[in-house]
């Protein structure tokens, strides 16, 4: 165990809590940019994936696991953040422009919708979230002459002052830098007044809003912040398929959305990290296994969304605190060799908060 | 009557549940920097009055004054702004969140920087951050929490809870703490503890505090006056020697039976 001590408040608010763990960072950061130098075509693609659905697990980590408001219309925003892109590039404006544009129009639907459904909770929220994620869905349907239908949109290829951003790699330094943009922001918030208001609305709404915190505004504010990361994540999804049709941005993204937050971590930022590659990881991982299964279980049709609502299942069951609170653990496990309690690696339970006060 | 005699005023209150009439009738002024105590019977409408104070109830009739404003339908989130700072019956606390952010959280109604600002974290942002930590700071040192700063609440006895809430409470920096039965699910020497820390933030802050409690031994060794209700009425008010000789709150406790109940013979 390293011990830390604390000379100034201003220390507190630091991103990284000791130069180790600058180190650390950087090094990661190296590594991920040499990648596409050393690695295949295939790998780059595959991680840019990574990044895409990171990006936009860390915009739905911000809405469930810190402000405690669970959507299931998330793949919407993605679809709008997508569009909205893809078109304006389509018209011949810049992608410096359509891509905060993407995010700011997504975040506006976000307050479109909030403002009517944050005054739900829980699981009356989740419904009105996932009214609202079908009829985005049909409208991309309908919406032959701006979306094309399902003859699908051809994404045109971003530049960004002259530079093309193509291929794989593009699309992998393209979301990369998305993502790392997105976590700074993340990190801002939760170390700001409005993280706090956050976590204050997660836990106890009714005390929130006696230390002054209005409710509507700031579930409004975090839901539009997490709409709007999520159109990012959009955009650059676009980029990452080349090419956008409307049922791609069904019930099953949302879900699968919802899942990288849940199995990732509620909660924290590197559980949207490792959702993300979780996420991206388990259908390669069910194709490579596929025929060395049994019973020809691997040729069964719906094995994939069966398996992520299993793993879903046994992840809230076994270990609620996700694949991060597996990551605290080795990490306090190794830390502590060989002096470590075992019970300080039991699970506790806890029980939940009646909902009388709400 | 000068504004300090009335710092805080409730008006023929009354509030209604459908058919049930929780609080009726009830006027009472609360002196600026002293400790009035609500007791009564379970059910006698205490909580409900301090709901209405911190605005989740909108009271049916009546209204409500704190220094020298109407504040019966003012938002509920402007009451913490107004310094009006309220602690919970049953811990309302963030249990997710080290001590440390609750008390930050405490400070929310003095936080005023744009939340664009705060996407960035500019200069602004962390210099008020700064300042907000050293305010949280000197409650903590107040209530000696030290130990326990960046543990979370979900972590910590209940006894220590109730302190943080307090702590919580203080962050807002009020000028009037209203007090849920501060004393419920401590035992008896952590009651005592809590007893020195109201009298603390009376004297000390100057703070005024209304308080609702059951445990008789408290509200007479804090209290300035006590006010009893019994079925949403006012029964008797005064100091707190007075109110506990008074029959009819006798009464509303022992139901008129001729042997003393526990609490009335405190």
């Amino acid at each position: 165990m390293r011990a830390m001590f604390r000379t100034s408040y201003a220390q507190d608010l630091l991103l990284a809590r000791s130069p180790a763990a600058w180190g650390w960072y950087g090094l990661l950061m190296l590594v991920l940019l040499a990648i596409p130098h050393v690695l295949g075509e295939f790998y780059v693609g595959e991680m840019a994936g990574v990044f895409v659905f990171a990006i936009a697990g860390v915009g739905l980590m911000l809405l469930i696991g810190y402000t405690g408001l669970v959507s299931l219309g998330h793949a919407a925003f993605l679809g709008i953040g997508a569009y909205t892109n893809a078109i304006l590039l389509t018209k011949g404006v810049p992608f410096i422009f359509s891509l905060p544009a993407a995010g700011l129009l997504t975040a506006l639907f976000g307050v479109l919708i909030g403002i009517p459904t944050l005054r739900m909770s829980g699981l009356y929220l989740a419904i009105a979230t996932l009214a609202f994620g079908s009829i985005v869905g049909i409208v991309l349907e309908k919406w032959h002459g701006l979306t094309g239908g399902f003859d699908g949109l051809a994404v045109p290829t971003p530049a960004i002052f002259g530079y093309v951003i193509e291929g794989r790699t593009g699309v992998y330094y393209l979301s990369l830098a998305i993502l790392v943009a997105v976590l700074l922001v993340a990190m801002n918030i939760l170390r700001s007044p409005l993280g706090r208001a956050m976590v204050a609305i997660r836990d106890s709404e009714i005390s929130a809003q006696s230390m002054g915190i209005h409710l509507a505004f700031y579930k409004t504010v975090a839901f539009a912040i997490s709409a709007g990361i999520t159109g990012l994540a959009g955009a650059a999804y676009g980029h990452y398929t080349n090419y956008l049709a409307p049922d791609g941005f069904g019930i099953l993204l949302s879900i699968q959305l919802v899942t990288i937050v849940f199995i990732g971590g509620l909660g924290s930022l590197h559980g949207a990290i490792f959702g993300a590659i979780f996420i991206s990881m388990l259908p390669q991982a069910i194709a490579l296994s596929r025929d060395s299964l049994p019973f020809g279980i691997g040729r069964l049709p719906g094995l994939e969304p069966s398996l992520f609502g299993i793993i879903l299942v046994l992840v809230i069951m076994f270990e609620p605190a996700g694949i991060n609170g597996r990551w605290l653990k080795a990490k306090r496990w190794f830390g502590e060799f060989p002096l470590h309690r075992r019970a300080a690696f039991r699970r506790q339970k806890s029980y939940a908060k009646s909902e009388r006060l709400r | 009557m000068s504004q300090d005699d009335s710092y805080f005023a409730a008006r023929d209150l009354s509030m209604r549940f459908g058919g049930i009439r929780a609080v009726e009738g009830v006027t009472f002024d609360v002196r600026k920097g002293e400790v009035f105590s609500i007791i009564g019977p379970n059910g006698a409408g205490k909580t409900t009055i301090f709901n209405m104070i911190s605005r989740i109830y909108t009271p049916s009739g009546g209204s409500l004054h704190f220094a020298g404003q109407d504040i019966t339908r003012i938002a509920p989130h402007r009451i913490a702004g107004l310094g009006i700072a309220r602690t919970f019956q049953n811990i309302e606390l963030f249990s997710h969140a080290t001590l440390l952010q609750n008390l930050l959280i405490g400070r929310h109604a003095h936080s005023h920087v744009p939340i664009l600002s705060q996407l960035a974290f500019l200069p602004s942002v962390r210099q008020a951050e700064i300042d907000h930590r050293r305010k949280a700071e000197e409650v903590i040192e107040f209530l000696g929490l030290q130990r326990y700063r960046d543990q979370l609440i979900a972590n910590l006895p209940y006894g220590v809870r109730k302190v943080v809430e307090l702590g919580r409470a203080l962050c807002i920096e009020p000028k009037l703490l209203l007090l849920d039965e501060p004393s419920s699910g401590l035992n008896v020497e952590e009651t005592e503890e809590m007893g020195f820390w109201i009298q603390d933030i009376q004297k000390d802050l100057g703070i005024t505090i209304i308080m609702v409690e059951h445990d008789m031994k408290l509200v007479s060794a804090v209290s300035n006056r006590v006010l009893a209700l019994n079925q949403g009425r006012i029964l008797s008010m005064g100091t707190s020697a007075q109110v506990q000789s008074d029959p009819e709150v006798i009464r509303a406790y022992i139901g008129g039976a001729p042997e003393p109940a526990k609490e009335a013979a405190e």
